[in-house]
């Protein structure tokens, strides 16, 4: 339930106003335009939250070679019994060069009766992704995996 | 507004796998949304950018409990697809909620059996 | 010849034909990851579209208020196969018409609804679901003389240059189908599966739309909606593609 990005959004009238009454010069860029965003390993450390993240148990599933960028199927599987002892609580994936690094964040439970999700996702270019997985006893768990992004030929307008 | 997107006259949803369920077994779930998932970085012939208008959250409860719940970001491609699990004992109601931007909210519930 | 012996030929020529069978769909172009989107009804992005044309087929339309299935009833029965042989010969019009304009020649004639224009979505829908009662059915163009003009002004534009590329439809089709056009496979453009869901819109479209999208990529300018070459390439590719399966609603890059 998360509110709109830019429920108040600046204009350009605005803008312009401000600068004009700063004597400043802007640069106008648009509206949604990304400031540089966080490195891949940036985030990863961000959601590790201190605690320490091994590659294993977890595997990301995507073609080595994607056709086009904009629908990638993606499944991600983490190996774990599922019981109300022993859960996968979240599995995240992120992504390297993407405007965001953000893709999804899943929350499971005892419930889901197992621990594997699928997906489609956008790539804007060739890149690393990571899916990585928490369980209930606060292990954590990685899958790096590399992909090539091909892009269309014939890009309609 | 004129970059404000209309409203949706009605919301389209794929939901496949109850059928295939089994009593303490797990199975799958798929689902498909209906959306654009406009990622606000593309922009119009005028060179406007187009707005974001993504869905953000999906929840899927049984019997009102949550099984599995996603926080969906730009990089989900259009038309969301999630597939997840479930373990049913017996029978209930799910439901399948989705949110998203300019007070984007769509649920539908499924009564099921398992077989 | 006896039928038994005309048999024996008959099937004798067509192993022949399919051994030699060149003819690849644009399906075994695409990885795994794709090729699943396709073959799996449950993840199909299609079928929001396939859906809707159900609910429409049993909804009222027009001044009648009749629906489609008041004359065809159950479409999985009535429309087998139909899809199939189009383009097909319309005698009320003395012209050939695709799916789309059968449907809405349909709407207009019967429903007194107005036609649809050809990407709106409830004309994909229906044309969607229509097509899906002859998924896996050989494509099965009419021996119809009457198609005959048609399906050869389609095969001139085929092979006729067009646009600042100064390129025709086979030069990447036919001679150049299999080789990497910027990390992209070319395939050989067989249109088994309209409407079809394109990564490339994030949505189900027209063979028309399709044709549009390589027209402008060859930097051409296109024709106007419903202007008579694209049926005219359409037919020709129905023809074309005779006897390879039919895949709508397919999915593409």
């Amino acid at each position: 339930m998360s509110p709109p990005l830019h429920r108040r959004r600046p204009t350009r009238r605005n803008i312009l106003g401000a600068a004009a009454g700063l004597g400043l010069v802007l640069h106008l860029r648009p509206v949604a335009a990304v400031s540089a965003a966080p490195t891949l390993q940036a985030v990863e450390r961000q959601w590790a939250a201190g605690r320490p993240v091994t590659e294993g148990r977890v595997l990301l599933d995507v073609a080595p070679l994607v056709e086009n960028g904009n629908t990638v199927p993606i499944r991600v599987q983490v190996d774990s019994p599922m019981t109300a002892a022993d859960h996968v609580v979240e599995i995240v994936v992120f992504n390297e060069r993407n405007p965001q690094r953000d893709v999804a964040r899943f929350s499971l439970t005892p419930a889901s009766g197992m621990a594997q999700v699928q997906t489609r996702i956008r790539l804007a270019t060739s890149q690393q992704l990571v899916a990585l997985a928490r369980m209930r006893d606060g292990t954590q768990w990685s899958h790096h995996v590399d992909v090539l992004v091909t892009l269309a030929a014939c890009i309609e307008p | 507004m004129a970059d404000t997107p209309s409203p949706a006259p009605r919301v389209r949803t794929l939901i496949h796998g109850l059928d295939a369920l089994r009593r303490g077994q797990p199975g799958e779930l798929r689902v498909t949304l209906a959306h654009p998932m406009e990622n606000g970085l593309r922009h119009d012939g005028f060179g406007n950018v187009v707005p974001r208008n993504i869905v953000t959250r999906f929840e899927c409860k049984l019997d009102g409990q949550p099984v599995f719940s996603a926080d969906l970001y730009t990089a989900i491609a259009a038309n969301p697809y999630l597939a997840f699990w479930l373990r049913a004992d017996g029978p209930g109601t799910l439901s399948f909620e989705w949110w998203g931007d300019w007070g984007f909210q769509h649920r539908e519930t499924r009564a099921f059996t398992p077989a | 010849m006896s039928r038994g012996t005309g048999i024996l030929l008959a099937l004798l020529v067509a192993g022949t034909a399919m051994a030699d069978d060149a003819r690849r769909s644009g399906l075994t172009f695409m990885g795994p990851a794709l090729q699943a989107l396709q073959r799996d009804d449950g993840q199909n992005p299609a079928m929001l579209w396939v859906q809707d044309g159900e609910q429409l087929w049993r909804t009222p339309a027009g001044t009648t208020g009749q629906r489609c299935a008041d004359c065809h009833g159950d479409a999985t029965r009535s429309m087998a196969g139909v899809a199939a042989r189009y383009p097909a010969w319309d005698a009320a019009s003395g012209g050939a018409l695709n799916l789309a304009g059968r449907i809405n020649a349909c709407r207009q004639r019967h429903q007194q609804a107005t036609p649809l224009p050809v990407e709106h979505a409830d004309l994909l829908a229906l044309t969607a679901y229509v097509g899906l009662q002859s998924r896996g059915r050989p494509m099965a163009p009419p021996d119809d003389a009457r198609l005959a003009p048609l399906r050869q002004q389609g095969q001139a534009l085929w092979q006729q240059r067009m646009g600042q590329l100064n390129l025709a439809c086979l030069h990447c089709h036919e001679q150049r189908a299999g080789q990497r056009l910027g990390g992209a496979a070319i395939p050989q453009g067989h249109a088994t599966g309209y409407p079809t869901y394109r990564l490339e819109w994030q949505a189900l479209g027209s063979l028309q739309r399709r044709l549009r999208g390589c027209v402008v990529g060859v930097r051409a300018e296109p024709w106007a909606a419903d202007a008579p070459p694209w049926l005219a390439l359409e037919a020709f590719l129905a023809q074309r593609a005779a006897g390879m399966p039919v895949e709508t609603p397919a999915v593409r890059p």
